[in-house]
């Protein structure tokens, strides 16, 4: 690996986390860096959720420490910490009671922004999530599972976060929706350089979206490869992803013609 | 048919005895509600304690209205006077449907949305009252709905321990086997149980988000 120059924005360090007597994550070091993508790519039950979780403390570590920014992140205040990174999830888990616009604007409302910021903040939102104005004033019900989807992003931008964890974003999405919104996420991460952990279990959306791959099984860390690193790694979880990958889009591939 | 005849020649005494009705079942709902919300909210959240509460209002449940307004009568302070020991007994009938709703609304938001404002940085206490509450708001208020209809009947029993209220007909036209003053009572709390459950019901449909 290329030595970093610069601090990395999260950082693992020697992390664990047991919970009932299960090893949920075994020792975890990882580093982040400013602006990457990083694809934590397992089956469930790997412990790629509680990953994502140490980093806002949804989780505490049984041992170790989770650096944010450079500090540990216990040291800050929680509410703090976790509203200074935007966070998305495979449910959205929008507000019901909320309409598109209230929802995107909770955070920066609860940071106590004046009114009319909020609302400017919201319509550049809704531009930079691809939704149309008029879906300000809908509740979560009214939209498609996409669009939905879009409003969780952008609510997570809301506060301008410069980290952004994503619990399987995409994954409840039908492919053609999927497709959209990770080719959109793309091209709006690349315009903000945010540094985005993303949960996956889809070897193709790792590939895709991510700037290296960080491969877990069983609550421990196999390896952490670039795309194309992991395409020709002999490591034999990865090359089980790559062989398992290429079997599923064989079968995507015959269901299409039959 | 001369029940109506009855209670236009004693329209006066109906309309204090209502208003005491009222002031027996409002004055407990509104006690049962400062109570038991607050309840349900904790036992939503601490889970060991739901089982002994929900237990505990239980058991006051089972209890015969008769037998617990009988119960209370040698309590200093409130054995004084009949409508405070009244007022007592039903705040403690109307805490279960109350506790029990207001539990079971809350513990009915969707997971995800609660992880989703905890992970945005909501304090427990802006979850509560901005995400928890709203959403549970019209099955607590279904509880206390429950728990007005079922107030306004038991009421009547109150009249036994000299309350006063409707009760006092019923067990007046009891003793004088006289279905006139029975019907007195009766019709009017039953009025009484159906125009509170509207308008608890109408206050629900007002208070429902979306």
């Amino acid at each position: 690996m290329q030595p970093t120059p610069a601090a990395p924005v999260i950082e693992f360090r020697n992390v664990s986390y047991h919970v009932a007597g299960t090893h949920v994550l075994r020792s975890l070091t990882l580093e982040v860096q400013r602006g990457e993508i990083l694809a934590l790519l397992g089956r469930s039950a790997s412990g790629k959720t509680t990953t994502l979780k140490l980093v806002n403390r949804l989780v505490s570590p049984t041992s170790g420490e989770v650096l944010v920014n450079g500090a540990p992140n216990v040291n800050a205040e929680v509410t703090r910490l976790r509203r200074s990174i935007g966070y998305v999830i495979q449910e959205v888990g929008l507000f019901p009671h909320f309409t598109v616009a209230q929802n995107i604007g909770v955070v920066p409302k609860i940071e106590g922004w004046p009114q009319p910021r909020v609302r400017a903040r919201v319509e550049e939102l809704l531009q930079m999530a691809g939704l149309a104005p008029e879906l300000a004033s809908r509740y979560p019900h009214q939209l498609s599972g996409g669009q939905r989807q879009r409003v969780g992003v952008a609510r997570a931008l809301a506060a301008d976060p410069q980290i952004l964890l994503m619990d399987e974003p995409f994954g409840a999405l039908d492919p053609l929706t999927r497709d959209e919104l990770q080719r959109e996420f793309l091209s709006l991460q690349r315009r903000l350089g945010k540094t985005v952990v993303f949960v996956t279990h889809d070897l193709r959306e790792a590939m895709r979206l991510g700037s290296r791959i960080a491969l877990m099984e069983a609550g421990k860390l196999v390896t952490i490869l670039s795309p194309d690193e992991f395409l020709r790694s002999t490591d034999p979880w990865a090359a089980a992803y790559v062989k398992a990958f290429g079997d599923r889009l064989e079968s995507i591939a015959t269901e299409g013609m039959s | 048919m001369n029940f109506f005849r009855f209670i236009l020649q004693n329209r006066s005494q109906v309309l204090e005895l209502t208003a005491e009705h009222l002031w027996l079942v409002g004055l407990s709902t509104l006690f049962a509600t400062l109570i038991g919300i607050p309840l349900g909210i904790v036992i939503a959240h601490w889970p060991r304690l739901n089982k002994p509460v929900l237990a505990g209002a239980n058991i006051i449940q089972t209890v015969p209205s008769l037998a617990l307004f009988g119960f209370l009568l040698p309590v200093p302070w409130l054995g004084d006077r009949a409508d405070r020991l009244a007022i007592l007994a039903l705040t403690l009938y109307a805490l279960l449907p109350i506790i029990r709703n207001t539990y079971t609304g809350i513990r009915g938001v969707d997971p995800a949305v609660m992880e989703a404002g905890r992970g945005m940085g909501l304090t427990e206490s802006q979850l509560l009252l901005q995400v928890e509450l709203p959403l549970a708001v019209s099955v607590i208020l279904s509880g206390v709905r429950t728990a007005v209809v079922i107030s306004v009947g038991l009421a009547t029993i109150a009249a036994a321990i000299g309350a006063g209220g409707l009760g006092e007909f019923i067990f007046r036209g009891l003793a004088m086997v006289d279905n006139r003053v029975i019907l007195a009572g009766a019709v009017p709390a039953a009025l009484l149980a159906l125009l509170a459950d509207i308008g608890v019901g109408w206050l629900e449909s007002r208070l429902q988000p979306r």
